[in-house]
């Protein structure tokens, strides 16, 4: 109990420790014994910085989990002096995890979409690619120097941006609107909101949300793979849910699985997005959670309209690979800024976009719903996460002042 | 809508110019991006520059008329049924207006829809009437009217400006942006009205922003 007490002031942060009755009183208890001991308390005599040896056993018993003595001294001057007894408050060990290295693990983990979008539709795609990306980077980079921020640009968190728009896009897709999606993605999907960490919106899908609306045509323009190689007249075609939805037509599962059909760029390819998405699911960066809800949730309600009727309703595993499903669940749901953080609230938004894909597909106007349903799932983020807070251990219940 | 309230007191004692009157509306209080009023018809019948156009000038001639009138009756009104005296000066005058574009330009009529009967409820006007005209006498009345509604005009013109020469390339139903240009199709739906919107008031936040800090310095 009392360690919960002074954790919760360690929460508090630097504010002056607010030590409730019960932390006086096992600080006064504490004083002569070492840190050692009750190593949540730190030895006062040490940490009392403030001199006044009355207020000391008190005001430490407070703030002890919070900053002791040695943490003032450098990381490496406190292993020095490993000869005292030396106590802090966890974490103890870091990892050498940061934003760039996370962020280049997914660039990697894009390596098989965009390498076989490349093989399915030409040279011409890695152009597409190199276009958003270089104008995410740029973008960003100009934003942040504009608003006086520091410039974050190499964390690569913006060449994501880039390629997974890039790989939403069509194949026969015009240079200028990927321009134009990609400083969308960026300048006011990303950075108007605050830049990375603070963005409400996945930015690559609010780029590709914008596209959607500007230029309804050529977006949903689709080619088939092979005949695009020469790229100048490729031969347009349905998508496999555009078939599905206007044509009543399924496309086999083998296609849809190594993505020889027409589509956007990464889409096609559920293997190879796979492959990427296990590899950061191996690397820890990912929550199985997430993509495991989100396809399951698609599974299970596209089987609840297959088992209802299999002649209209395509199967769920044709859901389950055809369009975005695969490169949502894997790449976006999976974003760690605009995803709830806590476990329960990671089903609810899975399931959730994964039933609004659905719905959409099924029944709404558009052949497919990765796109809208993610982003419907995202503003509901901060909902989410409120109302899923888990209970702190030994909070009582009614206890709302 | 206090603070416009309390705004508007000024003027009277302090004794204002008249083209102090005039001159607020145009870029100090310029009613969409300023004040945020009226952005109905901003958001709505702004996808054409010729629609923007005729709305702002529309609405302008019933701000003015119906200031000038409340203006004029202003000591003969009760307090307690002032908001339904002015619903019914400005509906008359609204209902002239209809009439008036339905005869006259019957294309721009059917473009804006039901948004000429609505500028009955449009905030502005009902805004100045209360902050306004009711306690100032006819000629700052006129002038306030007037600065009102052109900066009104002007944010839909500027509105249909842009809207018109992303969404179709043309100005004015003139094609001046060539075949190599694709329409934004998102700028004439409602999605592109919202951005632009915020966008406009962005800059014209940023802009006085950046005036009044120069102010400071000299």
């Amino acid at each position: 109990m009392d360690k919960e007490k002074t954790k919760k002031a360690d929460t508090d942060g630097s504010t002056e420790a607010k030590p409730t009755a019960e932390v006086k009183t096992s600080a006064k208890k504490a004083p002569a014994k070492t840190g050692a001991k009750i190593p949540v308390k730190k030895a006062p005599a040490k940490s009392a910085a403030e001199g006044d040896v009355k207020n000391a056993p008190a005001k430490t018993g407070g703030k002890a989990p919070v900053k002791k003595a040695p943490a003032k001294k450098a990381p490496a001057e406190a292993d020095e002096s490993a000869s005292k007894l030396v106590i802090s408050s966890s974490p103890h060990f870091q990892t050498t995890e940061n934003i760039p290295r996370i962020m280049y693990t997914v660039v990697t983990a894009l390596i098989p979409a965009m390498a076989v979008s490349v093989y399915l539709f030409g040279l011409r795609v890695l152009m597409l690619m190199a276009v958003c990306v270089v104008v995410c980077l740029v973008s960003e980079y100009a934003m942040q120097k504009a608003r006086k921020k520091s410039v974050r640009v190499h964390d690569g968190s913006a060449a994501i941006t880039g390629i997974l728009l890039a790989l939403m896009l069509p194949p026969g897709f015009p240079i200028y609107g990927a321009v134009l999606g990609s400083l969308f993605s960026i300048v006011i999907g990303k950075m108007l909101f605050g830049g990375l960490g603070y963005n409400i919106f996945n930015p690559a899908l609010i780029g590709r949300a914008f596209l959607q609306a500007t230029y309804p045509v050529l977006i949903t323009t689709w080619v088939d793979p092979g005949a695009v190689i020469n790229a100048v007249d490729a031969i347009s075609a349905a998508t496999p849910l555009a078939m599905m939805k206007f044509g009543g037509e399924a496309t086999g599962l083998g296609a849809l699985f190594f993505g020889n059909t027409a589509g956007s760029l990464g889409e096609t390819s559920a293997i190879a997005i796979l492959i990427g998405g296990l590899y950061l699911r191996y690397k820890g960066y990912i929550n199985w959670k997430l993509p495991l809800g989100y396809l399951g949730s698609i599974a299970f309600f596209a089987a609840i309209f297959w088992i209802y009727d299999s002649s209209t309703y395509a199967s769920p595993f044709f859901h389950v690979m055809a369009g975005g499903a695969m490169l949502g669940a894997w790449f976006m749901v999976t974003d760690m800024v605009t995803t709830p953080v806590t476990p329960c609230g990671q089903w609810i938004f899975a399931i959730g976009a994964g039933f609004l894909t659905i719905i959409i597909r099924l029944f709404g106007g558009l052949p497919e719903g990765v796109m809208y349903s993610i982003l419907f799932m995202n503003a509901f983020v901060p909902l989410i996460n409120r109302h899923t807070k888990p209970k702190v251990f030994g909070e009582l219940k009614a206890k709302k002042t | 809508m206090a603070d416009s309230v309390e705004k508007a007191q000024l003027p009277e004692e302090e004794t204002q110019s008249l083209s102090y009157e005039l001159v607020k509306g145009l870029w100090q209080d310029i009613a969409p991006f300023r004040l945020v009023l009226g952005l109905c018809p901003a958001l709505a019948v702004t996808n054409s520059l010729l629609n923007g156009l005729s709305m702002g000038l529309a609405t302008l001639f019933v701000l003015v008329a119906s200031c000038t009138a409340v203006s004029i009756v202003r000591k003969l009104i009760a307090p307690q049924v002032r908001i339904a005296a002015y619903v019914v000066i400005i509906a008359t005058i609204v209902t002239v207006t209809d009439l008036f574009l339905q005869a006259m330009t019957p294309g721009i009529s059917k473009a804006l829809g039901p948004y000429v009967p609505l500028i009955i409820t449009n905030c502005i006007i009902l805004g100045r009437l209360e902050a306004f005209s009711q306690k100032n006498p006819v000629l700052p009345s006129i002038m306030d009217s007037l600065g009102t509604g052109i900066g009104f005009t002007f944010g839909l013109v500027a509105m249909g400006f842009v809207r018109e020469i992303l969404g179709f390339g043309s100005i004015f139903g003139f094609t001046i942006l060539g075949d190599w240009f694709t329409p934004w199709i998102v700028m004439i739906l409602p999605a592109g009205a919202f951005l632009l919107m915020g966008g406009l008031i962005a800059l014209v936040n940023y802009i006085s922003h950046k005036q009044s800090s120069q102010g400071e310095e000299a």
